[in-house]
């Protein structure tokens, strides 16, 4: 099993390598072979860990020592247990299918060897990231996804917007990783290692106010790499990058690295009522928000990515109220319907020509149907249509806050469930229904080659049927059994039974849903013109939704443009003017004592006698002194 | 070792004047010769012991207790891979640069490494000294001779801030050594290794400590004397950028950990507060001041200011960590720093410019130049997985120990870093290009690639497995902590009782 875990990884490095050093020259339209063979066998492997999890074989290997000082040390090791195993599951089944799907989306793209190359350097991070024994390793790797995402937001670097922004997503995250950063030197000065079994295992003699600071300096960390509000900004601009690294590393696998380190972490959050509370609150609140604006978005792509801040927030709520297995669950669950959408969404702009704009759209339904009806089941599933893998999952997540006892919580979450199924059936609407609005894209929109539908229908698969896998009956489903272990030291109630009350409110999250789901049906099938009056009528509201909220113009007027001012006043004022004018004062002093001081060298035996003197006597009473 | 580039320099300055192709391959062939010879000192380097190793000791002058005593430690040994290896790059790397005077311009970098590898080895003070002014020189001349259009200001103010800090040192060397005598009659006391025996009293201490302290402050540079390091490092030639930034710097933090902190202890002890104060400043101001730079070599001078920080504050952190993480930083801003000067000179020599403004859009037509930069900005920035990581975590971690404030606030400065760096990749590579004429110009050649791919090697290899690197030096720091831990213990951690009392303890 150890060789298998090692090479999981190592095999997309390799091909990275490979790949990066001669697909310019030498491999050209060929890059690809290395790159999705590679993620093959990850794949398959992945599964074989999987299996090996599930059979009850855990894995904990240090392979070497990679820092020590004193008495700090930290290893590079593996720890594969059910938690990993799940998230192999989605990272390497979404990773092999978006690198299938890549091979018809980029066919053709100058930067084509690039794009397999950054990808796989993206796989390795990732599962490196999954696989690490301890918080510096995962910080390490937590880093390098943010650089492959760096890398391939940026892919397109000519265009400004997309190099712009790259270098947000970047700076974001650092943001977010200077708290981690710091949640990890205190958790090494408190506690003395960094390993995750180390840690778990002192965590119990932490005092409160420790566990509080330690869990919301690691939370600060997941709220960059996850998007949440208030470091969202980053996740809807990434969709400059190409269409499948949205679907994989911006929906299906990196940013729900944050859920997974608190995941990982819950024995810490145990500790801390504060910090789960803090997690739950800022969960609740990014769900609704972004849920908000993705219901006036017209870019099919931002749509999707508000709908994933939005679905990542989700999955912090439950976090925060204690249900863990349900966090995982949604992760699962969103990472294979999230990356569908995504390559669905991909397929139509694929059909369209590059067009992202979805009131250029209209009446693509017939045209593409195989992506239609996969994007529709993705829809029915985001939208928590019963019996789709995003009911239960969603339910899961509900049904949490509700027993926990978090009811403004669930309140708000039951409101999401109706923007979400709206937003997603306007999406859907106005991207298949009514007549084309656009007759020469019209035209020319065909379906994509079977490279790119092939992926579609894989992923459709989990999409339909994970649910009725893993999470039924609710609340003691496979996926409940699987993740006990993991979780066992912070779920400190039994598991609730799925009685009536559980019944009511689950018919009535989804009749929600399909309320959503109607008002969607009304507004742009039934009375198309109904959306313009509606926004008219609201007005300023609609303007700020919009904007989204000017999250970035505040951020540009509070923070960034003051530090440019700054900055530039330090550098004219402050090392310009005061600090190297003190020095050329210095200099002009020296010029002028000089000139002050040339009489007492006029040659004069007498002036030489007298100061030596003076400097002797000087001279002698320091030494005195010093003596003394 | 120490001698054979000045061999070489001599060499080439008799027999070879006019054969330019004879004494380019002289220099490359000396400078290789010294790295290897490095190379096998690392090999031969017993990483047990914290005690001086390959020492040689002569009589030079005893009438004045000074003698030839050279030896090395593993800081040390670490300094001079890093100046044997940077000073083989930079031969191929202005092989074509300059364009007149070109043997003296190759014979002052070997008289410069010279100069580099004694003031690394010297056990004895007033040597140290010797050595110390001897690199001067050279520098002096090749930013004040072979510099940009205000050379001679730049070289002028490099050398007067330089100088004096090396008068002071000059006059508190003189001072302890004859301190330090056992007696009235006998000679100075010069040598390290009795030195490192003498007890001084408290203002002794504290003076002599300020005056060698002021003089590696202005070499390091931290802030507020560092105001000479951007201007002789714009006029500076690429090289010579390489050689300033990539080991004159590090002399300072060399210096401070060989004679500032294990000769006065007492003082060194005292005064760490304010010097990590001034470090975080100089982090921070460092790096808003590369944010708002127009001048690529500016930016990076300015990064060094603010990388330089790191290693001042993890080394007066003063714990095993912080010391190593310093230590590792010096060794890393000079693989990368240098890189980054180097990358910078590439780029000037097809362009004609350094202006920021004036770029853009480079990735295009330099695919293999965009790579380099970018795997060297990401180092510079702290990505793991590279050098410029682990040392500066380590020093944040050494000093998160220390005091937790200050961690918060120099962690401030890696978003920093990652701010002014990929602004500056933004503006530069990426984004549309500007000038079409840019296609007709040639990458990156072997030549120039070659010296870049040593100094990426180890980048990785310190940021991968920093073991090799980190055993070597471990004897020593952990020496160096031993001897401050009762004098730290004494003047207690200053800052906390601060923060204890104004009740804003974590």
């Amino acid at each position: 099993m150890k060789a298998v875990v090692l090479l999981i990884p190592l095999l997309p490095l390799a091909s990275f390598v490979f790949t990066g050093l001669l697909g310019r020259r030498y491999l050209k339209e060929k890059s690809h072979f290395a790159s999705v063979g590679a993620v093959a066998i990850s794949w398959l492997l992945s599964m074989y860990v999987f299996i090996q999890v599930e059979r009850g074989h855990t894995l904990s290997w240090q392979i070497y020592s990679w820092i020590a000082v004193g008495h700090f040390s930290v290893d590079i090791g593996f720890l594969v247990d059910e938690l990993t195993a799940i998230m192999l599951l989605v990272v390497a089944t979404v990773g092999f299918m978006v690198h299938v799907y890549s091979i018809g989306y980029m066919h053709g793209d100058k930067g084509y060897y690039r794009f397999f190359a950054y990808i796989n350097l993206f796989m390795f991070s990732m599962f490196m990231l999954v696989l690490a024994n301890n918080y510096l390793l995962l910080y390490v790797f937590w880093e390098a996804v943010g650089l492959c995402s760096y890398l391939l937001i940026a892919f397109w670097f000519p265009k400004v917007s997309a190099s712009n922004a790259g270098m947000k997503a970047f700076l974001v995250n650092r943001v977010g990783d200077f708290g981690f950063s710091l949640g990890i030197m205190l958790i090494f000065v408190t506690l003395g290692t960094l390993s995750y079994s180390g840690v778990f295992a002192a965590a119990g003699g932490l005092s409160g106010g420790m566990a509080t600071a330690i869990c919301l300096l690691l939370f600060t960390g997941a709220v960059g790499k996850s998007a949440q509000f208030p470091l969202h900004v980053w996740l809807p601009d990434a969709m400059e990058g190409p269409t499948p690294v949205s679907s994989l590393i911006h929906a299906a696998t990196m940013v729900n690295a944050g859920v997974y380190m608190v995941a990982r972490s819950n024995p810490l959050f145990a500790h801390s009522h504060t910090a789960m509370l803090v997690v739950a609150i800022i969960g609740t609140f990014t769900a609704i928000f972004a849920a908000s604006i993705a219901m006036v978005q017209t870019d099919i792509k931002k749509v999707l990515a508000y709908s994933t801040v939005s679905q990542l927030g989700y999955m912090f709520m439950a976090l925060g109220v204690g249900a863990w297995t349900a966090a995982m669950f949604h992760l699962l669950a969103h990472g294979f319907f999230k990356g569908l959408l995504f390559l669905c969404s991909g397929s139509v702009i694929h059909a369209m020509g590059g067009e992202q704009d979805m009131l250029k759209m209209g009446g693509l339904r017939k045209k593409i149907k195989i992506t239609y009806w996969t994007f529709l089941i993705g829809a029915l599933a985001l939208s928590g249509f019963p019996g789709l893998s995003g009911f239960f999952s969603k339910d899961a997540v509900l049904a949490g806050a509700f027993d926990g006892g978090y009811y403004y919580f669930w309140i708000v979450a039951v409101i999401t469930v109706f923007l979400t199924a709206f937003y997603s059936f306007r999406m859907i609407f106005l991207t298949f229904f009514n007549e084309p609005r656009d007759a020469r894209l019209f035209s020319h929109a065909h379906e994509s080659p079977w490279v790119m539908t092939v992926p579609l229908i894989v992923l459709a698969v989990p999409t339909v049927g994970a649910g009725l896998l893993l999470g039924v009956p609710p609340g003691s489903g496979y996926i409940d059994h699987f993740l006990h272990g993991v979780f066992a030291a912070a779920i400190h109630a039994p598991a609730h039974e799925f009685g009536l009350l559980s019944g009511v409110l689950m018919a009535f999250s989804a009749a929600v849903g399909i309320a959503g789901i109607l008002l969607a049906w009304h507004f742009y099938l039934r009375c198309p013109w109904l959306p313009a009056k509606a926004c008219k009528r609201s007005g300023r509201f609609y303007t700020l939704l919009l904007n989204k909220y000017y999250i970035d113009e505040i951020y540009f007027a509070v923070i960034i443009n003051p530090l440019r001012r700054f900055s530039g006043w330090l550098w004219r004022i402050v090392d310009a003017g005061v600090i190297d004018g003190a020095v050329n004062g210095a200099g002009w002093l020296a010029v002028g004592a000089g000139r002050a001081l040339r009489p007492i060298q006029a040659g004069k035996i007498q002036g030489y006698l007298f100061t030596m003197m003076l400097g002797l006597l000087v001279l002698m009473i320091v030494y005195v002194f010093l003596t003394l | 070792m120490t001698f054979l580039p000045t061999l070489g320099a001599l060499v080439m300055l008799v027999l070879m004047r006019g054969r330019p192709l004879l004494y380019k391959y002289t220099a490359l062939a000396t400078t290789a010769a010294v790295f290897v010879l490095s190379l096998v000192m690392v090999f031969k380097f017993n990483q047990n012991t914290a005690s001086f190793q390959f020492i040689e000791k002569v009589n030079w002058i005893p009438r004045l207790g000074s003698s030839y005593h050279m030896g090395v430690d593993g800081i040390s040994v670490l300094l001079i891979l890093l100046t044997t290896l940077l000073s083989l790059v930079i031969i191929p790397a202005s092989w074509n640069y300059i364009k007149d005077r070109e043997l003296s311009f190759f014979a002052a970098f070997l008289f410069l490494e010279t100069g580099m590898i004694g003031t690394f080895c010297a056990r004895d003070l007033l040597l140290f000294y010797v050595f110390w002014e001897l690199m001067l020189i050279p520098m002096y001349f090749i930013i004040g001779v072979w510099g940009g259009p205000r050379r001679i200001y730049a070289a002028l103010k490099f050398f007067l801030f330089t100088m004096a800090g090396s008068v002071l040192m000059l006059v508190a060397i003189v001072a302890i050594a004859y301190l330090a005598r056992p007696n009235h009659f006998a000679a100075p006391v010069f040598d390290l290794d009795q030195l490192q025996n003498a007890v001084f009293s408290f203002p002794v201490q504290l003076a002599a400590f300020l005056a060698f302290f002021i003089a590696f402050a202005i070499k390091v540079p931290m802030w507020p004397v560092h105001t000479w390091l951007p201007d002789a490092h714009v006029e500076a030639p690429t090289a010579g950028s390489v050689i300033l930034a990539g080991v004159l710097l590090k002399m300072g933090g060399y210096g401070i950990i060989r004679f500032c902190i294990p000769l006065f202890p007492d003082a060194a002890a005292a005064a760490v507060p304010y010097i990590l104060i001034l470090s975080i400043i100089a982090i921070i101001y460092g790096a808003l001041l590369s944010l708002v730079q127009k001048d690529l070599k500016k930016l990076v001078a300015y990064s060094s200011v603010s990388h330089m920080g790191f290693v001042t504050g993890g080394i007066f952190a003063l714990n095993i960590i912080g010391v190593e993480g310093g230590v590792l930083v010096m060794f890393s801003h000079g693989l990368l720093t240098g890189s980054l000067f180097l990358l910078v000179g590439f780029a000037y020599e097809r362009l004609h410019t350094r202006e920021i403004s004036a770029m853009g859009g480079l990735a295009s037509p330099f695919p293999v130049l965009a790579s380099f930069l970018l795997f060297f900005t990401l180092a510079s920035l702290g990505l793991p997985g590279l050098s410029g990581f682990v040392g500066e975590f380590l020093s944040l971690l050494g000093l998160f120990s220390y005091n937790k404030a200050m961690a918060v606030i120099a962690a401030g400065g890696i978003i920093l870093a990652a701010a002014y760096l990929l602004w500056m990749y933004l503006r530069t590579m990426f984004t549309e290009t500007r000038d079409e004429k840019w296609f007709k110009l040639s990458d990156l050649n072997l030549r120039e690639i070659s010296a870049l791919v040593p100094l990426g090697a180890l980048a990785v290899w310190v940021g991968v497995y920093p073991a090799t690197f980190l055993n070597i030096i471990n004897p020593s720091v952990t020496r160096l902590v031993h001897q401050m831990a009762p004098y730290m213990a004494q003047h207690g951690n200053f800052l906390t009782r601060f923060l204890a009392a104004l009740g804003g303890r974590l």
